[in-house]
């Protein structure tokens, strides 16, 4: 059970929260200007890695706020916590 | 009659406090401060169970909650009875009943001890080699199987406990109350850490508290007496707090852990009710410090599972803290000198042991010195090659060791004896530490996996972290208390530490005995009766990942997990598989670490707190007439309202017709509202929705279809603008929650620069839906000034109104096709509303209708629900919908994926309406649709989504989804049931008012 720092409310236990997949997947401006295999490359392609994976969260049952997270899957270390619109943390 | 092994006092037991209680239906006496274990030990009892497959008769191994044999059964028959229990474990009180499990007729007789001698006919995997073919017999062998398993009977009525749960917050949880754990809290707390030390068992001091060995001293003193001091000290420190009876369970991630305190299965029954029973701790520490301590291995010879066998160390602490003898003839088998502790103690009280068997050459400490010069002979280099004794043991036998240690030489000796203590050495009780995702590593030397890093959140401290003799715990123990919380000195820095040297080891995973490995039975999981054969077995036959080796032969599988045997098997396997053990690893270990009750784990949460449920403000008025309810989402929805004992078809039928003939009203309230406010609201729908919403005129309601961005329907309902930058949506009961989520992702992730603004309002406004023909009637009613002609409220349209005093929202929408209003309202004046609804209504012979006439209604209208007629698969052009979706929109969520090559596809399964031949036949819901009879395989063309026999139209109607079905109007299709075949044609699926002119009727 993690211990989440939120970037709006401070630490809260992992309950609170809900994932939300790989972050930094923006949502392309034109859509109808892709290819199919560009959509789709945005709509179903995420990574799954082993290691350093940078990932969305939202404080479901706090103050509903979408923020991005730094996490080793490894080992579930928590590496950074940033808001959206943030520039992710360089490795 | 039955002999009192109670040797000289000890202060734990009070002798004063005699208790009785019954076992096996028989009355014994013990004391106050006495296990279950120890009190039957006393009075010479220890066949105890019987093993799980082969019921060998089992006695008592240990005295703690790694025991594998002694588990009972606690008060049976009563509502507090309880399965699997540790005797161990047990404090005894006065009227306590505990018997055997596993066994019948009796522990004494058990008829199961015939797999005993069937044994060579019971190898590793014999369940799946054996109950294999043929297939079909599965279900016959089962109920013989699980009729002739089973550990203990489950209680067959409610609990009357109540259980709690807690969250606690502390600087530093100290795991373990043993000599470094006391001194590991003691220390954080006077340095002013919020400290926080549990410990499973009742009583402080672990295993120092009564350790007498004469050559260790502590500041010249008995370790037991030094440590009691330290215990006593505790009492005065702030910042501390202690709870016993506590066991941890598992140790999450971010220092998260769950501990078990047991408050009242000590105490008499009639002191434990109105009390809590077990609350459970749900702890969140900056810093963990594990003291978890270190379990006694067994050795693994022969037969060494008899009544009678116990743990060396166990022996001492019945001696010693139980003030109980084990045996009024011992021997003790050892591997290294805590046996000679053992010997002495029993020797010291006046009780005989008759020699000590030790696998070793020889050893110079001192302790074993003395046991020499108090006459107790001693076999150096021996093994114990068989026992014997069914029900008890009453001798063993040994023989010369070889110089490697794999076989025996000379002639055998057999010594007479009732008990055998059994010394292995020591296992670091490592579990939680590897629950808590850190690693471990194998020391050659010790033969031990322990903890491989310290980090700053945790530290194993003591024997758990490696450290057997008092002089290493304490000198290690000060270093990294400094180092982990900081801190320049400790209270024990200068204390003075002298002990008695061990410098001779030998560890032999498994013992040789002069007969083939086929025809001894040395026992290495004891609960699970897997032998040192089984895994060799399972090595053979191919299994090489430790895992696999563990769920062949069952090791370690039983509710004990493998405590004592789990290190055997992986040393057994290694020199099998001749692999070093640290490449071997280990199983993993998971919580709990001893068994919970399920009533721990719930807590509070039984009978009407089980799950949550939400209420519509009018629910009084449906109890009232007795409504049915259906549960939608958490919601408690109003689900038929029979009348004269109607059935559920008679009422809804019944229903159905009202309302499209006079009047009906439906509790709309679960519904789920949005309030949606901001400069940018309007473009923000036009993004959201597949319409367009731009040009919605203020007071005017729209109804809206929204996809996942892979184009798929994810929700629908209708949205209505109050104001320039003011909307409000409706959304599906069910799905409210997870469309506020999605809305306020997009908003906060992909466009932030737009100025919209959610609020749900789902909870804040009952609504009552009005309809049929004398809705309007009923309406004007009720708010007889407002203009409700079609040309000032239309259909799709809104108005703002009073109701007496009352504010209401009108929405003239329709989710039956009949002429209706939803009215909503300030949630506390629902139920007047509705009352208010009914009382106009009379005339009208208004009739309430719940879920599953409103089904119905929107069925012959052929209205989709989202969930029910479409599965995360159905795009609005499967839906036969392509007329909500705008071709003019530039872009919305899931348009571009309406465009992909999947989802254009002619072929897709499509919604269409289906009629039966026979107009009377109802067909289920779910079931397959094909084109072709009598013919295997058959192509699967789709599923019914929706159907009902309707009253309005006289005969059955049903909404598929159909490959293909868009261009299949008026084609014949089959469903093949059970015990028939029914014959249908595809139809469109508005069935009834297909031009809609009762929307204004």
């Amino acid at each position: 059970m993690f211990l989440i720092n939120c970037p709006y409310c401070g630490e809260r236990d992992q309950q609170e929260f809900k994932a939300g997949g790989e972050a930094h997947i923006e949502r392309p401006k034109q859509p109808t200007e892709l290819s199919d295999d560009e959509w789709a490359e945005y709509l179903f392609m995420r990574k799954n890695i082993k290691g350093v994976q940078f990932e969305r969260w939202n404080h479901a049952h706090g103050c509903r706020k979408w923020f991005n997270m730094v996490r080793d899957t490894s080992n579930d270390e928590i590496k950074a916590i940033y808001k959206m619109g943030e520039k992710p943390p360089s490795q | 009659m039955t002999k009192n092994l109670r040797v000289k006092t000890s202060e734990y037991i009070d002798e004063t406090n005699r208790i009785s209680f019954k076992f096996n239906g028989k009355t014994y006496h013990g004391y106050k401060g006495d296990t279950l274990a120890s009190a039957l030990l006393a009075n010479d009892v220890h066949l105890v169970g019987r093993s799980f497959k082969y019921h060998r008769p089992r006695g008592i191994m240990t005295s703690g909650s790694e025991e594998p044999n002694a588990i009972v059964q606690i008060n049976p028959g009563t509502n507090r009875t309880e399965p699997n229990v540790r005797a161990t474990e047990v404090e005894i009180y006065e009227g306590l009943e505990a018997s055997s499990q596993n066994c019948w007729p009796s522990v004494e007789f058990d008829i199961g001890g015939i797999n005993n001698f069937l044994s060579p006919f019971f190898p590793a995997g014999f369940y799946y080699k054996t109950f294999m073919w043929p297939a079909s017999f599965w279900e016959k062998y089962e109920f013989f199987i699980r009729h002739s398993a089973g550990l203990g009977k489950s209680p067959t009525s409610s609990d009357p406990d109540v259980y709690d749960h807690r969250n606690v917050h502390c600087d530093v949880l100290v795991v373990g109350a043993g000599i470094a754990g006391i001194l590991a809290a003691k220390n954080a707390a006077k340095n002013n850490f919020k400290t926080l030390l549990v410990d499973e068992k009742n009583e402080l001091g672990g295993s120092t508290i009564y350790e007498n060995n004469e050559f260790n001293k502590i500041d010249n003193k008995k370790p037991s007496e030094w440590l009691k001091k330290e215990i006593e000290d505790l009492k005065d420190i702030e910042n501390l707090e202690i709870k016993t009876r506590t066991s941890v369970a598992a140790y999450h991630q971010y220092n998260y852990l769950l501990a078990r305190e047991n408050l009242t299965d000590h105490l008499e029954t009639k002191d434990k009710t109105n009390k809590i029973r077990q609350r459970l701790l749900k702890i969140r520490a900056k810093k963990v410090i594990l003291a978890t301590g270190a379990l006694e291995r067994p050795l693994i010879f022969n037969n060494n599972d008899r009544p009678g066998i116990i743990l060396s160390s166990a022996v001492k602490k019945y001696s010693e803290f139980y003030g109980v003898a084990c045996g009024s003839k011992n021997v003790f088998f050892t591997n290294n000198d805590s046996a000679y502790e053992s010997a002495l103690s029993l020797y010291n009280k006046g009780i005989n042991v008759e020699a000590i068997i030790d696998i070793r050459e020889q050893s110079e400490s001192k302790i074993v010195k003395k046991v020499e010069e108090v006459g107790i002979k001693i076999y150096w280099s021996y093994s114990i090659v068989d026992t014997a004794g069914y029900k008890r043991l009453n001798s063993v036998s040994i023989m010369k060791l070889s110089n490697d240690g794999t076989s025996v030489t000379g002639s055998k000796i057999s010594i007479s004896c009732d008990c055998l203590g059994v010394a292995g050495g020591w296992t670091p009780a490592v579990h939680l530490y590897t629950q808590s995702g850190s690693k471990l590593v194998f020391d050659e030397e010790k033969n031990v996996f322990l903890p491989n890093q310290n980090t700053s959140n945790q530290i194993s401290v003591g024997s758990c972290g490696g450290d057997f003799k008092i002089d290493e715990i304490i000198k290690n123990l000060n270093q990294k208390l400094k180092d982990n919380l900081n801190i320049k000195e400790t209270d024990f820095d200068n204390i003075k530490v002298e002990i008695d040297q061990e410098n001779s080891k030998r560890n032999i995973w498994l013992l040789p005995s002069n007969k083939p490995l086929g025809k001894t039975k040395p026992f290495v999981d004891y609960q699970n009766d897997a032998t040192a054969k089984d895994i060799k077995l399972a090595l053979r036959e191919g299994f090489r990942s430790i895992e696999h080796v563990k769920r062949y032969t069952t090791t370690g599988m039983g509710t004990d997990q493998g405590k004592l045997g789990n290190m055997h098997a992986l040393g057994i396997i290694a020199d099998t598989a001749g692999v070093k053990m640290g490449e071997l690893g280990t199983t993993t270990f998971r919580p709990p670490y001893t068994p919970l009750t399920f009533g721990t784990i719930v807590g509070r949460n039984v009978g009407k707190f089980f799950d949550i449920f939400r209420r519509t403000p009018m629910n009084d008025w449906h109890v009232e007439n007795k409504a049915k309810f259906e549960n939608v989402g958490q919601w408690k929805r109003a689900w038929y309202y029979p009348i004269n004992g109607e059935t559920m078809h008679q009422a809804v039928q019944r229903e159905s017709k009202a309302a499209r003939e006079s009047a009906g009203i439906l509790d709309a309230s679960t519904l789920g509202k949005i309030d949606i406010q901001g400069s940018d609201a309007s473009e923000f729908l036009n993004r959201i929705y597949t319409n367009a919403w731009s040009k919605l005129a203020i007071g005017k309601c729209r109804y809206g279809l929204m996809l996942n961005e892979d184009g798929m329907v994810y929700d629908d309902g209708v949205t209505t603008r109050l104001g320039e930058n003011h909307y409000i949506m409706s959304t599906t009961t069910g799905g409210a929650a997870n469309v506020l989520g999605k809305l306020e992702d997009y908003l906060q992730t992909e466009w932030p620069e737009l100025d919209v603004y959610l609020t749900s309002v789902t909870d804040h406004y009952a609504t009552a839906s009005l309809c049929g023909p004398n809705s309007k009637n009923i309406l004007k009613k009720i708010i007889p000034d407002l203009d409700l002609s079609d040309e000032n409220f239309p259909h799709m349209s809104f108005k703002e109104a009073n109701i007496g005093n009352i504010k209401c929202r009108i929405m003239r929408i329709s989710f039956t096709g009949e002429h209706s209003y939803e009215i909503n309202v300030q949630a506390s004046y629902g139920k007047d509303l509705w009352e208010k609804c009914i009382e106009a209504g009379k005339e009208f012979n208004i009739t309430p209708y719940g879920t599953e006439t409103m089904h119905l209604l929107r069925a012959e209208k052929g209205f989709i629900i989202v969930g029910q007629d479409t599965d995360g698969t159905m795009t609005p052009i499967d839906l036969q919908m392509d007329w909500i979706v705008s071709k003019k929109k530039y872009d919305f969520i899931g348009k571009r994926s309406l465009y992909r090559s999947d989802t254009m596809k002619e072929d897709r399964k499509q919604l269409v309406g289906l009629l039966t031949d026979d107009p009377e036949i109802v067909l289920e819901e779910g079931a397959q649709i094909v084109s072709k009879l009598n013919q295997s395989p058959v192509e699967m063309l789709g599923h019914v989504t929706s159907s009902y026999f309707s009253p309005n139209l006289n005969k059955s109607i049903a909404l598929a989804v159909v490959r293909g079905g868009k261009d299949m109007m008026g084609k014949k299709l089959f469903i093949p049931m059970e015990d028939k075949n029914i014959n249908v044609t595809v139809a469109n699926p508005v069935f009834y008012d297909e031009k809609n002119e009762r929307l204004n009727a």
